[in-house]
């Protein structure tokens, strides 16, 4: 009797996989400017797996002979070195195209640590309520009070500055927003008659907290995902100008850029390009994302 | 209305005591020792340096430490700086204007553009400009801030010599701080050309710090508008013949602005963290700068207490910003949790 | 826009206008773009050279003082001093009519004398002293100079006759006391202070003789002097002197050629090109009284073998570090101590660079697959402007021989405290910038016995070198002090443990219209006895 309650609300659902990706694409191809930065990051996706083979240079490689050169279509120029050299004659383009594997790499890393614990943390909180609710959400609050950039500096600072560490910083900084989501929602599910139906069979907590209940609160948490992405790219890219980030020699597109400071009015390539690398890459992220939360969310519409 | 404020503080406290005890923990547990740090190349002996932790305290247990650390905060004693030896309040408090000033101009900056691109291209949906408002505020979203300052700086004032390269006035004007505040103490000391001279040097870091809320409020204020304009009560108005002014002025205005106001009450957090970066390109004499030199120079006791002041700034003003919600829209004291 | 414009460039200079403006800042304006904010205005509490320029240079005078751009040590508030044939008795005779500042908090009464020489030294000598703990002080340059240990007793002879007593000959003791720490604080302010029950106002507002005197201190923006009338010297040319606090070197670059400062430190090494071919601004050069080194752990293998030391350094390609790290900014060293000290010996040759000899130097030691570590310091200092990329080329270079090379770091404070260690692994980038211009300065406390496990980071006591240095110290005959020098010189080379790497050259930038600004060798600013045009 309430297996057949249960199979009803399911069934109102699209089913299958293949039918669920056609009515999300349908919706993501709605909006062109999400189009563009997926394919936009496909590339990068595809740049950074291929390094090896793209890159005309090693990015370590030191051209002594070939200091600060500019890029080929200005005097001094060559095709050797496409985007120019920096201080010490490393090619520009072959650093950038290494560095987009450090910025997909912070990415991926620093979204899926938030991303499991703070889901985790998220359902235990709103699953159990009472005290621990308390102290969990307490602990997120006070991660808040702090500006996320401030306190992923001084955590830097004490775990000591490097690319692991600087990844570490900004995935706790960016915990509570998962936690936060995740607890809403799981209250907001919780009032849902499928639930109490679930509970009503006798499903196990666990089982009722990771298969029943978390599949539908995936939208918010996708979109911020997305979200946290591109900012994880950017705070590690402005821990990295800081010299806290990734360290030397490291092709990471921030600590390039906080290495070329001193040439900004001797040589502007060194600093323009790892500055363009990093707003691209981010732009076609939020583009992506904007794209995803118009797809997966239609409540909440473009904005 | 009380009651809910009572709740809201309920809440805060124990935040706060959180914070008191993160602020102190991490310091204790950053490595290198500034005992090491003062002599530089030069070091010194084992037993001074001994002498010397015995002296600033960092030899006790960490539990008394603490204990002594709760105790100075009671009295208001947030320490004393490590390296300049003057306490650390009295530091964030000759610093605190100077940053104020500057995000206070990058907010209003956002605002008088934000609002009306968001509040335009919401009423010409799907137009060019809509697109072009759109795709600005998204790569302003998306920007690398630390990178578009020296890339102003290098056309504002190494190409085009438009605007001074950093601080907060020119050099030549010199008056005693009575607000803090550069612009209106220059307006305050009767100088000729000092405030268009403090106006000068603010321009370039407001428009850094205030790029990524700009950004965001033209967004929102656009999503708030489209949503408000496709409610009943906007469609009647037009239904009975008012014209589409009046239809945005009077109605769609006043209900999109309450959530734009709280994503600007959010922004606090969003503008201190942008304030490192901006005052560290800009050389800006503020808070961001100075958290930042202490975090390098080790200064213990300024970081410590720089956190925790920014923190409970932070609070104090999303407690706010939560109240005036509160008070304009009476539903929300009832239903939050 | 061009309106702002207009008016910022109507500021530039317009110290004409100013003059109507405000009586009290007439007349000419230095403004000086420094680097940083002092740590403080006490000279005796710090260690580094920002806070010296706002503070000692300015403020204060120092018993003896060095000749402006030398490093000639030459009468200061003492007028004249004799030393006692045995080296362990300095009388300094003190100059007189000398008056400190007059401050709205404090209206001297009485000449410089004695009783103010006491003080300053009794103050950092003393743990009873009743100043010695106001301010939570702490005397490093006064306690790594050994000052606490050397002297045994300071007497006042009468109200200008001042005798040092120490415990032990010290060659170097006139120039130690034309350091920064011994610049002479009043007396009379600090009893005055006392009683005020106020003591460590004296640190924070600053009575000194000195050509300058504070006006005011905005922290990390800018710091105002105004010329002392009655300096001793005879009043400073300038009547305001203004530090714009700039950290960012390019920044300052922009602001000196706006006119918004006549004088900047530390110019970006790759801006130098520009400054030199602009019209506004002298680029001055001058030898750094410095050196940066790459210091071996000589008591690890297989590092304690001269000839892999040797061979290692036959490696290294300076002229490409130059230019990279240095953008032309700096000197190949191939001696500890700089070239600009006396008794530099030119006469040493440096060891060629070769890789494949090199090489062949390493099988011949037996070294095969040799892995190391190079420490990179995090921070930036003027012996070495870039450690990290440094230590990027000399990877590079010890790969060409076949040395693999992994770069480490630690936080500056770790970095000093660990590069110490006897089991260090790994050689160590660091760098020395010399006190007080004497070569004890660098060979006895950078490469001498007493130094192994502390600052001493090559952790090499070798005693032909050792008794050179010692010896040296205890000589009063500058020739014979000469000789022994210059042979320690050939010792350490010979004996290798560090790779002298290079002295930097120092920039100062200035406009056109300053006047008789002199590079000091010491690193300092010091802004008497300069004019504008």
């Amino acid at each position: 009797m309430a297996e057949t309650t249960i199979e009803e609300i399911i069934d109102d659902r699209p089913t299958g996989f293949k039918a669920v990706l056609s009515e999300f694409w349908s919706y993501f191809s709605e909006n062109r400017g999400a189009v563009i930065g997926l394919f936009f990051f496909i590339a990068i996706v595809l740049i950074a797996i291929f390094a090896d083979f793209i890159a005309p240079h090693a990015p370590n490689q030191q051209y002594r002979e070939a200091l600060l050169q500019p890029p080929f279509w200005q005097t001094g120029g060559e095709f050797r070195f496409p985007l120019g050299t920096d201080a010490i004659g490393r090619d520009m383009l072959s650093r950038l195209i290494y560095g987009s594997r450090y910025s997909l790499f912070i990415g991926c890393i620093v979204v899926s640590v938030s991303l499991i614990v703070g889901v985790i943390l998220g359902l235990i909180a709103g699953f159990f309520r009472g005290k621990t609710d308390t102290f969990i959400m307490r602990i997120m609050d006070v991660v808040l009070a702090f500006p996320s950039l401030l306190l992923a500096l001084v955590l830097v600072a004490i775990l000591g500055p490097s690319l692991i560490n600087a990844m570490i910083a900004i995935a706790i900084v960016q915990q509570p927003h998962y936690v936060r989501l995740t607890r809403a929602a799981v209250l907001s599910e919780m009032t849902k008659d499928y639930v109490t139906a679930a509970r009503v069979i006798g499903v196990k907590t666990l089982r009722l907290m990771f298969i029943t209940i978390l599949p539908n609160c995936m939208a918010p948490l996708i979109v911020q995902a997305a979200l946290s992405f591109s900012t994880a790219i950017l705070d590690a890219a402005a821990l990295g100008f800081l010299g806290m980030g990734a360290q030397p020699p490291t092709p990471e597109w921030g600590t390039m850029l906080a290495e070329a400071r001193e040439f900004i009015l001797r040589a502007w390539w060194v600093v323009t390009f790892p500055g363009i690398a990093i707003l691209t890459t981010v732009l076609a992220i939020n583009l992506m994302g904007d794209g995803l939360r118009d797809a997966l969310d239609p409540k909440l519409k473009r904005s | 209305m009380f009651l809910y404020f009572l709740k809201k503080l309920g809440v805060i406290l124990p935040t706060f005591f959180g914070v008191t005890l993160v602020a102190f923990v991490f310091i204790r547990l950053l490595p290198g020792d500034p005992v090491m740090l003062m002599a530089g190349e030069r070091g010194m002996s084992e037993e001074r340096h001994a002498a010397l932790m015995t002296e600033m305290g960092f030899d006790k247990p960490v539990i008394v430490q603490y204990g002594y650390y709760l105790m100075d905060l009671a009295r208001g004693d947030f320490g004393t700086s490590i390296i300049t030896k003057r306490p650390v309040l009295e530091e964030f408090g000759a610093l605190f204007p100077a940053t104020v000033e500057l995000s206070v101009c990058a907010m209003i900056l956002a605002i008088l553009f934000g609002l009306p691109a968001g509040m335009i291209a919401a009423t010409k949906r799907g137009s060019t400009f809509d697109h072009t408002v759109m795709t600005s505020a998204l790569t302003g979203y998306s920007m690398p801030i630390f990178w578009w300052g020296l890339l102003l700086i290098i056309f504002f004032s190494g190409i085009l010599g438009w605007t001074p390269v950093s601080g907060r006035i020119s050099l030549l004007y010199y008056f005693e701080p009575v607000t803090g505040f550069m612009l209106i103490d220059s307006l305050l000391s009767g100088q000729d050309g000092a405030f268009a001279s403090a106006l000068s040097h603010l321009i370039l870091p407001a428009i850094v710090l205030g790029t990524i809320p700009l950004a965001v409020i033209a967004r929102q204020t656009r999503s708030a508008m489209l949503e408000v304009l496709s409610e009943d009560y906007v469609r009647t108005a037009r239904a009975k013949g008012l014209g589409p002014q009046r239809v945005i002025g009077l109605h769609a205005l006043r209900n999109a602005l309450i959530p734009v106001i709280t994503v600007i009450g959010l922004q606090v957090g969003v503008l201190f963290a942008g304030a490192i970066l901006t005052e560290t390109i800009f050389s800006w004499p503020g808070i961001g700068k100075w958290m930042v030199d202490s975090i390098f120079r080790r200064d213990y006791s300024a970081v410590q207490g720089g956190l925790l002041l920014i923190a409970a700034i932070v609070m104090l003003v999303n407690l706010a910003v939560d109240l005036l919600y509160g008070l304009i829209n009476p539903q929300i004291r009832h239903t939050d949790s | 826009m061009r309106n702002t414009k207009n008016l910022i460039a109507a500021f530039c200079g317009a110290t004409m206008l100013l003059a109507s403006m405000n009586a009290s800042a007439a007349g000419k304006t230095l403004v000086y773009c420094s680097e940083g904010s002092p740590e403080g205005f006490n000279p005796a509490f710090y260690t580094a050279g920002t806070t010296f320029d706002a503070s000692s240079r300015q403020i204060f005078n120092g018993l003896v003082k060095f000749e402006r751009g030398t490093t000639k040590a030459i009468p200061g508030l003492a007028e004249s001093w004799d030393i006692s044939d045995d080296g362990m008795e300095y009388t300094f005779h003190l100059r007189k009519g000398v008056k400190f500042h007059t401050t709205a908090k404090f209206t001297p009464t009485r000449d410089f004398n004695a009783d103010d020489v006491l003080f300053t030294f009794m103050r950092q000598l003393d743990p009873n002293h009743p100043f010695h703990k106001v301010g939570g002080a702490t005397y490093e340059y006064f306690n790594s100079m050994s000052m606490q240990t050397l002297i045994k007793e300071i007497v006042k002879v009468d109200d200008y006759t001042v005798k040092f007593i120490l415990n032990r000959p010290e060659a170097p003791m006139i120039a130690n006391l034309g350091m920064d720490f011994a610049s002479i604080f009043s007396a009379e302010y600090a009893d005055a202070m006392m009683k005020a029950g106020t003591p460590e106002i004296i640190d924070f507002e600053p009575v000194g003789t000195g050509p300058f005197q504070l006006v005011a201190y905005q922290k990390d923006a800018v710091i105002r002097y105004k010329a002392n009338p009655d300096y001793w010297e005879g009043k400073a040319p300038i009547d305001n002197l203004v530090f714009a606090i700039t950290p960012d070197a390019s920044v300052r670059y922009q602001k000196l050629k706006a006119g918004e400062c006549h004088v900047m430190p530390y110019p970006n090494p790759a801006d130098l090109e520009a400054m030199r071919t602009d019209a506004d601004i002298n680029l001055l050069e001058k030898e750094g009284l410095n050196v940066g080194y790459m210091a071996y752990n000589t008591k690890m293998a297989p590092f304690d073998n001269v000839k892999v030391r040797k061979a290692l350094n036959q490696a290294i390609n300076k002229k490409a570090i130059i230019e990279a790290v240095f953008q032309g900014a700096g000197k190949e060293a191939k001696n500890p101590i700089p070239p600009t000290i006396w008794s530099y010996n030119d006469a040493v040759v440096d060891d060629m660079y070769d890789p494949a000899a090199a090489k062949k130097a390493l099988e011949e030691a037996g070294v095969k697959d040799l892995s190391m570590k190079i420490w990179a310091m995090p921070v930036q200092r003027p012996y070495n402007p870039n450690a990290r990329r440094m230590a990027e080329l000399l990877q590079a270079d010890f790969a060409e021989v076949g040395v693999k090379v992994e770069i480490v770091s630690y936080e500056w404070g770790e970095y000093l405290k660990r590069s110490k260690d006897m089991d260090r692994d790994g050689a160590v980038l660091l760098g020395w910038t010399g006190d007080n211009g004497d070569p004890d300065n660098f060979l006895a406390v950078l490469l001498g016995c007493d130094g192994v496990g502390a600052a001493n980071r090559a952790q090499w006591c070798y005693q032909p070198f050792e008794d050179a240095i010692q010896k040296a110290k205890v000589v009063a005959d500058p020739a014979e002090r000469t000789r022994l020098y210059e042979e320690a010189q050939v010792i350490f080379k010979e004996q290798a443990p560090w790779a002298t790497i290079a002295h930097s050259v120092v920039f100062e930038p200035v406009r056109k219209e300053v006047v008789d600004f002199r590079i000091d060798p010491f690193g300092g600013h010091i802004f008497y006895g300069v004019d504008l045009k």
